[in-house]
């Protein structure tokens, strides 16, 4: 098999093996990477950093000090500060930004030896479905070029999926890492919020944003939440739990399983080839020992309304330190103050990220903080009390990831409400901060279709276990896009 | 110009005190709070509003609201919430300042103040935790403005007065009583000159009976305790002379030039602003449990009001020495080591303190903690008083000494053989002479004239050089003219 | 929920975003719908409910006081569009 289909656990034993060094298999990757420059997936490859990364990690692999992930190629989602290193958040605003410290998963997944082949392309500060926002150009789905990847960890997504590198982080706001990996066909993790650090990981929306893994497998995911989780004294939000070994619990049976079905979640709006994949896929679990309920959760359909008035809201302050001042775009000779300010602003950012920082600052306002604000995290309360509430009867929640697969290429890149509504199904999860994946499920007219789990507060574990159950009896997961395999 | 301020206008004054807490480093991140290092050279990536950096609160920034908070009987809340407060300027590196809202950490509390000899209570509305801004230097660089971010971050405890002040000296001595405090809880350095303590004054008038407020313009950004007088009094006086021009108070914020002794209006605050305040999503909720709060209860430091009774109780003052004893920490400190290590009399002590040093201190220029004088060696030359070794005369050239030079009290009498004289024989001796010497008034004084004995004590001291006991040469002159 | 030009301009305003005249109509027209998709709200009696700021229940951690940062200001100031003599350069602020 090529080694472009090797889990981090078979290239790891390789790497003992002596089967490659470390530094063969990153050339190795960095070559493929530059065979494919029209998935767009990267904006930075971080060549010399990763021959001497590699260079250690074979090191570390022969005085014994290495760990799982010492000497595997990974790549960071250009939203996480990497010190010496470009950092532009798709953004023109940080075209020219080189990163003066790193952020916390970087510190964290450099320690553990894993090896950074450069920085992957996105829609500007995380801010999109499809990659279209992207500075850097959209990149392009591998199972159809003419589709979206999805967004906004869309390089990070069509990279794991071409093989172009073993596994990416990415993060999700509302569905950033979930979505594309369903329209990609890869594993993706959205953590519990506070799980991984938000330190260097540059903030859209601050009570939403959380980074996680997108790998090929369940079992590579466990081993890079491994790495990247845990408890972080630089962000105040992280959350002080301990970090369980993740690996451990994969293989538990799955019997007296409780997965329960959000009837609000299958309806109408739901494509119904997808409906009819994802019912196949939980009939497996079935299978497995699982007992199926269905569950309610009325206030779901409110978590579009809610979360365009949260994630604008803090999206407008966050964003506000980008004023050409310290560091970043600086418009040429502005005539005052305020024409720095406006210009250096007005021309740097993208039209989706200036929508929702009009959005935010609207929402803000004199005036209509109540109606907008205070009443959107009302409504978070009841979103969150819903998930609470089903959880209490079930162990996890199974629904679908997206309401269709991958969308054309400008298919709704003009139209910011259709593109907001496919994130329907992922959405009210980051409002509730519970941890959900998206697992490869099946195929609908040759387009992956990815299937949702969540879980309670912290149940990563309980996920991936799941997760990984389904894996080894199906092999969606395995499928590789034509011309990639 | 003449105004009917007295007769008809009822002047309204609302202060927010800004202090910078004392703390090692900053209220978010991990940088040094010391003032005066070269620019930018102590803000750190959480102080510059770099990409995904994250507050996190310093413990003892809290700690110190807590304790203002109980030194003016505030409600400490037990749940309190950050906010950002946005607006866009060049010293604000985040678009944002962290403040506080609507759940300041210090509730409701009040001050008492005392103006021409009444109390006054002023109500404190609140007093909330948030960072400091950076600075902004506009000289020599042609046309263009330096921005230094090392003060963004440092801790401020903003309090905030309810509109109780009726005159510009009432505000001034509430001013001064905020300052006292803070420097008393060792919460502040409260220096003025550094920007460590600076205040916004809110002024409004009405006519008098009227329950509505007048329209109120903010000064802004007044450091010292004479330019905040002079300001609210021209503020005031501008707005009587408009209303009573038939003009109307537009509000706005204005700046006072204390060169022009002038407040103008503020042309980058001229458009009304929207600070869209929501909680902070990087911070949690502060929550102060009963415990946190017994526990810096119990290490509060005595507090002025409570200082000065005790002084009159302990010490036995009067009302003006207990005041000015008690008006800052460090004086009343100093005061008690005198008293202990001299000895002597309180009284004596405080009339020394009141007096001599605090003289020595004006005309120096300088605080009681650089006196040259230590209250321990202030107490030993007081000791010698309290002994008879020397008389508050010679005290006094001693005191002199002592400001100039090194060395104890002892020292300095011995070296420059200012004892008293207590050998009685000399001292006859002197007055006999005296007595010898001086006929005319002798007869004088036996024929009736009492007056003429304060000539005899004169000439007595003055060939003693000062150094004989003024009560053996009263007694023994007596004696010798009866 | 429907905004009009002007108040798009006055947001922008608000925001510090320049933007191009020529395309306040589309803003306004997207802006107007986002604000009727977010409308869907109302319909929702939140009378009794807590606004919810954290998904998580957590508490404020504290830090101690204590300097942790050095001087890194080269390295800080090298990504600096204008710096003079330490300082961060901009057009002239008027007070």
């Amino acid at each position: 098999m090529s080694i472009f289909q090797l889990s981090i656990t078979e290239l790891a034993q390789g790497l003992r093996d002596g089967e490659f060094s470390s530094v063969e298999l990153t050339k190795n990757y960095l070559e493929r990477i530059k065979q494919h420059p029209e998935l767009n997936c990267f904006v930075t490859l971080t060549e010399d950093h990763a021959l001497s990364a590699a260079n250690l990690a074979d090191q570390r692999l022969a005085n014994g000090t290495a760990e799982i992930l010492t000497g595997i190629p990974i790549a960071q989602k250009d939203i996480f500060c990497t010190l010496g290193v470009k950092t532009t958040c798709g953004s023109k605003m940080l075209d020219n930004f080189i990163a003066p410290y790193n952020a916390t998963v970087v510190e964290k997944l450099n320690a553990s030896g894993a090896v950074m082949l450069g920085k992957l392309n996105m829609d500007e500060f995380a801010m999109g479905s499809s990659n279209e926002n992207s500075y850097y150009g959209p990149v392009k789905n591998p199972w159809n070029t003419q589709t979206v990847p999805g967004g906004s960890s869309g390089g990070s997504a069509a990279a794991v999926a071409a093989r172009l590198i073993v596994a990416t982080t990415g993060t999700d706001t509302g569905g950033s890492i979930r979505q594309p990996a369903a329209f990609c066909g890869i594993t993706g993790l959205k953590p519990t919020y506070g799980r991984v650090s938000r330190y260097g990981m540059i903030a859209y929306a601050s009570s939403l944003d959380q980074g996680g893994p997108m790998a090929r497998s369940a079992e590579d995911a466990a081993i890079l939440l491994q790495s990247m989780a845990g408890f972080d004294p630089k962000d105040s939000t992280s959350a002080n739990t301990p970090v369980p070994d993740y690996r451990a619990d994969l293989n538990k049976p799955l019997d007296g399983l409780k997965i329960g079905l959000p009837k609000e979640f299958f309806t109408a709006d739901l494509n119904s080839d997808i409906a009819a994949t994802l019912e196949k896929a939980i009939n497996e679990f079935t299978k497995l020992g699982a007992t199926i309920t269905d569950v309610s959760m009325p206030n779901l359909q409110m978590a579009i309304p809610a979360y365009y008035i949260i994630a604008p809201a803090e999206c407008s302050a966050n964003l506000s330190r980008f004023d050409g001042v310290r560091y970043g775009y600086r418009c040429a000779n502005p005539a005052n103050l305020a024409d720095l300010y406006t210009r250096s602003r007005g021309e740097a950012f993208g039209t989706e990220v200036k929508r929702r920082i009009l959005i935010g600052t609207y929402a803000l306002s004199a005036g209509y903080y109540d109606a907008y604000y205070l009443k959107a995290q009302k409504v978070r309360r009841l979103i969150s009390d819903d998930f609470k509430k089903a959880l209490a009867e079930v162990d996890v929640l199974m629904g679908p990831v997206t309401p269709s697969t991958a969308f054309d290429l400008n298919e709704k890149s003009n139209d910011p409400i259709q593109m907001y509504l496919s994130d329907i199904y992922t959405i009210a999860i980051n409002l509730a901060g519970v941890p959900a994946m998206s697992i490869p499920a099946g195929f609908v007219d040759n387009m992956p279709v990815g299937l949702q789990i969540i879980g309670n507060f912290f149940a990563e574990d309980r996920l991936l276990n799941i997760a990984h159950q389904f894996q080894q009896v199906t092999d969606w997961h395995q499928r590789t896009p034509k011309g990639f395999e | 110009m003449e105004y009917s301020t007295e007769q008809d206008w009822e002047i309204v004054i609302g202060l927010e005190i800004h202090t910078q807490l004392a703390t090692q480093s900053k209220i978010f991140s991990g940088a040094s709070t010391q003032y005066g290092a070269e620019p930018n050279t102590q803000a750190c990536a959480v102080d510059l509003g770099l990409p995904g950096v994250l507050p996190v609160l310093n413990e003892e920034a809290v700690s110190m609201a807590i304790k203002f908070g109980l030194a003016i009987d505030a409600e400490i809340a037990p749940y309190s919430v950050f906010a950002r407060k946005n607006y866009f300027y060049p010293d604000l590196p985040k678009g944002y300042q962290i403040s506080q809202m609507d759940l300041p950490i210090v509730g409701k509390g009040h001050l008492d103040i005392d103006v021409d000899g009444v109390t006054k209570r002023v109500g404190i509305t609140r007093a909330h935790l948030e960072e400091d801004a950076g600075k902004s230097l506009h000289e020599d660089f042609h046309g263009l403005t330096g921005i230094d971010l090392n003060r963004a971050g440092t801790p401020l405890l903003e309090i905030v007065s309810e509109p109780d002040m009726r005159s510009a000296k009432e505000a001034v001595a509430y001013m001064r009583k905020i300052h006292e405090l803070v420097r008393y809880l060792g919460i502040s350095d409260g220096n003025m000159q550094e920007g460590s303590f600076r205040c916004d004054a809110n002024v409004s008038v009405r006519p008098k009976g009227q329950q509505e407020f007048g329209t109120r313009t903010e000064i802004k950004n007044i450091n010292s305790f004479r330019f905040i007088e002079k300001a609210i009094n021209f503020e005031v006086e501008r707005h009587i002379e408009i209303i009573e021009g038939g003009g109307r108070i537009v509000q706005e914020t204005r700046l006072y030039d204390a060169d022009k002794d002038q407040t103008r209006s503020m042309r980058s605050k001229e458009e009304a602003n929207d600070y869209r305040y929501f909680p902070d999503p990087d911070l949690l909720p502060v929550l102060i449990d009963s415990e946190l709060l017994a526990s810096i209860k119990a290490n509060l430091p005595e507090l002025p009001t409570a200082k000065k009774q005790r002084f009159k109780d302990q010490y036995l003052l009067d009302d003006e020495s207990a005041t000015i004893l008690t008006s800052s920490r460090d004086l009343a400190d100093y005061f008690e080591t005198v008293v202990a290590k001299s000895g002597a009399e309180a009284k004596l002590c405080a009339n020394w303190v009141t007096g001599e040093v605090i003289a020595a201190l004006n005309k120096n220029g300088i605080e009681i903690t650089e006196a040259p004088i230590s209250p321990d060696r202030l107490g030993g030359l007081l000791l010698r008083i309290n002994d008879n070794t020397i008389s508050g005369k010679i005290a006094k050239q001693v005191f002199e000494t002592m400001w100039q030079e090194p060395g104890g009290a002892d020292e300095i009498i011995a070296s420059k053989g200012l004892q008293q004289i207590t050998d009685t024989g000399a001292i006859e001796a002197i007055i006999d002479q005296i007595i010898a010497d001086n006929p005319d008034q002798v007869a004088q004084y036996r024929s009736g004239k009492d007056k003429v004995f304060s000539f005899f004590v004169g000439q007595a001291m003055k060939q003693t050089q000062g150094k004989a006991s003024p009560a053996e040469v009263n007694k023994m002159l007596k004696a010798k003219l009866q | 929920m429907s905004l009009c030009n002007d108040d798009v301009n006055k947001i922008a305003h608000l925001a510090r975003l320049a933007i191009d005249p020529q395309d306040v109509d589309q803003y306004t027209q997207n802006l107007s719908s986002i604000l009727d998709l977010i409308a869907q709200m109302n319909t929702l009696d939140t009378d009794q409910v807590k606004p919810m700021a954290h998904p998580l229940d957590q508490i404020q951690r504290l830090r101690p006081d204590l300097v942790t940062e050095v001087d890194q200001r080269e390295l800080f100031q090298a990504i600096a569009p204008q710096i003079e003599a330490g300082l961060y350069l901009v057009p002239k602020v008027i007070e």
